[in-house]
C-alpha cells in the first residue's frame, strides 16, 4: 500500500515530487475508491439517477474529505488511538453540517432531493478509510493531495454513472432534452422515429449494473486487478 | 394511515435499506463471502438498528425538532414566543448516539450475554459506520413517524430486510464459487451485477399496496398499472 511508502519519504521533497503526484493520479484509475476498493458506494449509488445530483454529491464529498483529511491530519499527534474513531465522526459531522446548510441556502431544490444522502456522507466508508489510512498517519499537505485524489476518483465513478442513467434512463443531461421531446402528442426528434427511454434505467437496482460493468471494462483493461474468485 | 404493521413489512420488502436505497453497502459487499458471517453482521443491524432509531426518535422529537423543547418552558414551543429549533444539529447527536450506544451495548452484550457476544464479536464496532444505521435514524426524522411505536417497528423491519438481503447474498455468493465467471469480473463485479438482479427481483414487491383494504378490492384491475407507474414517477423525484 502506499501508505507504506510514505512513512519512509525523505524529508525534503519539492512541492509536486512523483510521490506526490501519484497520490492524485493512482486513485483516479488503478486504485478508485469505488471500482477497486469499494469503499463509499453507499451514499453514491442512491443518487446517480440525474447528473446535477451526482456533481452536487461529488462537490460536497470533495469539500468534506480535503478539509477532513487536512484537519486530521493536523490533530493526528493529538488524537488519542482509543477515542480516534468518535474524533473522526465528530469532525465529518461538523464538515457535512456546513456542506447541508450551505446546500439548503444556495441550492435547494438539489438538496430537497438528495435528502438524507448528504447527511450520509458521515458514515461514507472513503472518507472514514482514508482518515484511518492516510491523513492519521502523514503530513498535511500530501493529505490534502490523498484526499483530492480519492474524492476526485469517487467523484468521475459517480458522474459517468450518473449520465449513463440519465441519457438511457430519461434522455436527458443535466435536465436538458438531447433526443428530442417526448411529451405525448408533441415527440420530435427520435421520439418521433418511436424512440423510447428505458425506464429500467432509472430504478434502484441498475446502479449497480452499471458499475457492475465500469468494474468489468476497468479489469479487462487492467488484468492486473483481476481478483481470484 | 399506515399501521405499525405495514411500516414493518414495507422496510422490509418494498423499501428495502439494500435494494432501495444502498446503506451499509460497504460492509454488506465486505463480510458477505460466507452465510455464517452474513448471519453474525445481520444480526448485529437488526439488534443495533432496534436500539438506536427509538433513542433518536426520543431525541428528535424532545430535544431537536422546531419547538421540541416545550416540556421545558412554554416559550419554547412552536408557537411560543422564543421557539427554539436545533435541528441543524441533528448529524452530529444522531452519529454520536449511534456511537455511543454501539459502544455501550458490546460492552453490554459482553457482560450479560457472552454467547451473543460470541455470536456478534468482532462486528459491533464496525457498526457504528455503517451506513444503514444512521441512515434509519435519518429516514426516521424525514419521514416524521408519529408513535415510538412506528419508529421502532420500521427500525426492526429496515433490520430485518437488511439481513434477508446480506443472507441472501452470502448464500448465493458461496455458490457462485463453483461457476466459470469472466475472469475480469470476478470478485466485486459479479458482486454488484448479482445485487443489481436481486433488488430487480425485490421490485416485485412495490406494487404491494399497504393500508387500504377496501379500496384495494373494489379496483385491482385498473389500480395495479396506475400505482407501479406511480412509483415509478417517484423514484424519478428520488
Amino acid at each position: 500500500m502506499s501508505t507504506t511508502e510514505e512513512k519512509l519519504k525523505a524529508p525534503k521533497e519539492p512541492l509536486f515530487s512523483k510521490k506526490n503526484k501519484r497520490l492524485i493520479t493512482d486513485p483516479l484509475s488503478d486504485n478508485n475508491p469505488i471500482t477497486i476498493q469499494v469503499l463509499g458506494i453507499c451514499s453514491a449509488l442512491a443518487i446517480t439517477v440525474q447528473v446535477e445530483q451526482a456533481f452536487w454529491m461529488s462537490i460536497s464529498v470533495i469539500f468534506v474529505m480535503v478539509f477532513g483529511n487536512l484537519i486530521v491530519s493536523l490533530l493526528r499527534n493529538l488524537i488519542p488511538s482509543r477515542v480516534r474513531i468518535i474524533v473522526q465522526l465528530v469532525i465529518v459531522a461538523s464538515l457535512v453540517i456546513i456542506v447541508n446548510e450551505s446546500l439548503q441556502a444556495f441550492v435547494p431544490d438539489v438538496s430537497e432531493k438528495l435528502s438524507v444522502f448528504v447527511g450520509l456522507i458521515i458514515t461514507n466508508c472513503i472518507i472514514m478509510g482514508r482518515f484511518e489510512a492516510f491523513a492519521m498517519s502523514n503530513k498535511p499537505f500530501p493529505s490534502i493531495l490523498d484526499a483530492v485524489g480519492n474524492a476526485i476518483g469517487y467523484a468521475w465513478i459517480l458522474v459517468l454513472v450518473a449520465l449513463v442513467r440519465e441519457v438511457l434512463g430519461s434522455g436527458k443531461i443535466w435536465g436538458a432534452n438531447i433526443f428530442g421531446n417526448n411529451l405525448p402528442g408533441e415527440e420530435s426528434g427520435l421520439y418521433a422515429l418511436g424512440y423510447v427511454n428505458n425506464n429500467l434505467m432509472i430504478l434502484p437496482p441498475m446502479a449497480l449494473i452499471v458499475v457492475g460493468v465500469i468494474i468489468w471494462v476497468q479489469r479487462s483493461m487492467n488484468k492486473e486487478l483481476v481478483e481470484e474468485n | 394511515m399506515e399501521s405499525t404493521l405495514d411500516i414493518f413489512v414495507k422496510a422490509i420488502f418494498t423499501e428495502n435499506m439494500i435494494f432501495a436505497y444502498f446503506l451499509g453497502m460497504c460492509s454488506y459487499l465486505a463480510v458477505s463471502k460466507t452465510v455464517k458471517t452474513g448471519v453474525g453482521l445481520g444480526l448485529a443491524v437488526v439488534f443495533v438498528l432496534g436500539v438506536t432509531v427509538p433513542m433518536n426518535y426520543l431525541l428528535e422529537n424532545y430535544v431537536l425538532k422546531e419547538g421540541a423543547l416545550s416540556w421545558l418552558n412554554e416559550d419554547y414551543g412552536v408557537n411560543g414566543s422564543n421557539t427554539i429549533d436545533l435541528s441543524f444539529l441533528s448529524f452530529i447527536m444522531f452519529i454520536a448516539v449511534v456511537a455511543s450506544i454501539v459502544q455501550l451495548v458490546e460492552m453490554l452484550v459482553e457482560k450479560f450475554a457472552p454467547a451473543l457476544y460470541g455470536a456478534l464479536g468482532i462486528f459491533l464496532p464496525l457498526i457504528a459506520v455503517n451506513c444503514s444505521i444512521l441512515g434509519g435514524a435519518l429516514f426516521m426524522q424525514d419521514r416524521q413517524y408519529s408513535t415510538i411505536l412506528d419508529a421502532t417497528s420500521f427500525a426492526l423491519g429496515s433490520g430485518v430486510g437488511w439481513f434477508i438481503a446480506i443472507v441472501s447474498l452470502a448464500a448465493i455468493r458461496e455458490k457462485i464459487r463453483y461457476s466459470n465467471v469472466p475472469p475480469a469480473l470476478r470478485g466485486l463485479g459479479i458482486t454488484f451485477i448479482v445485487t443489481g438482479l436481486m433488488g430487480i427481483a425485490f421490485m416485485s414487491f412495490m406494487g404491494v399496496e399497504y393500508g387500504k383494504k377496501e379500496e384495494a378490492k373494489s379496483n385491482t384491475e385498473s389500480g395495479g398499472a396506475v400505482e407501479t407507474s406511480q412509483i415509478i414517477n417517484v423514484k424519478q423525484v428520488n
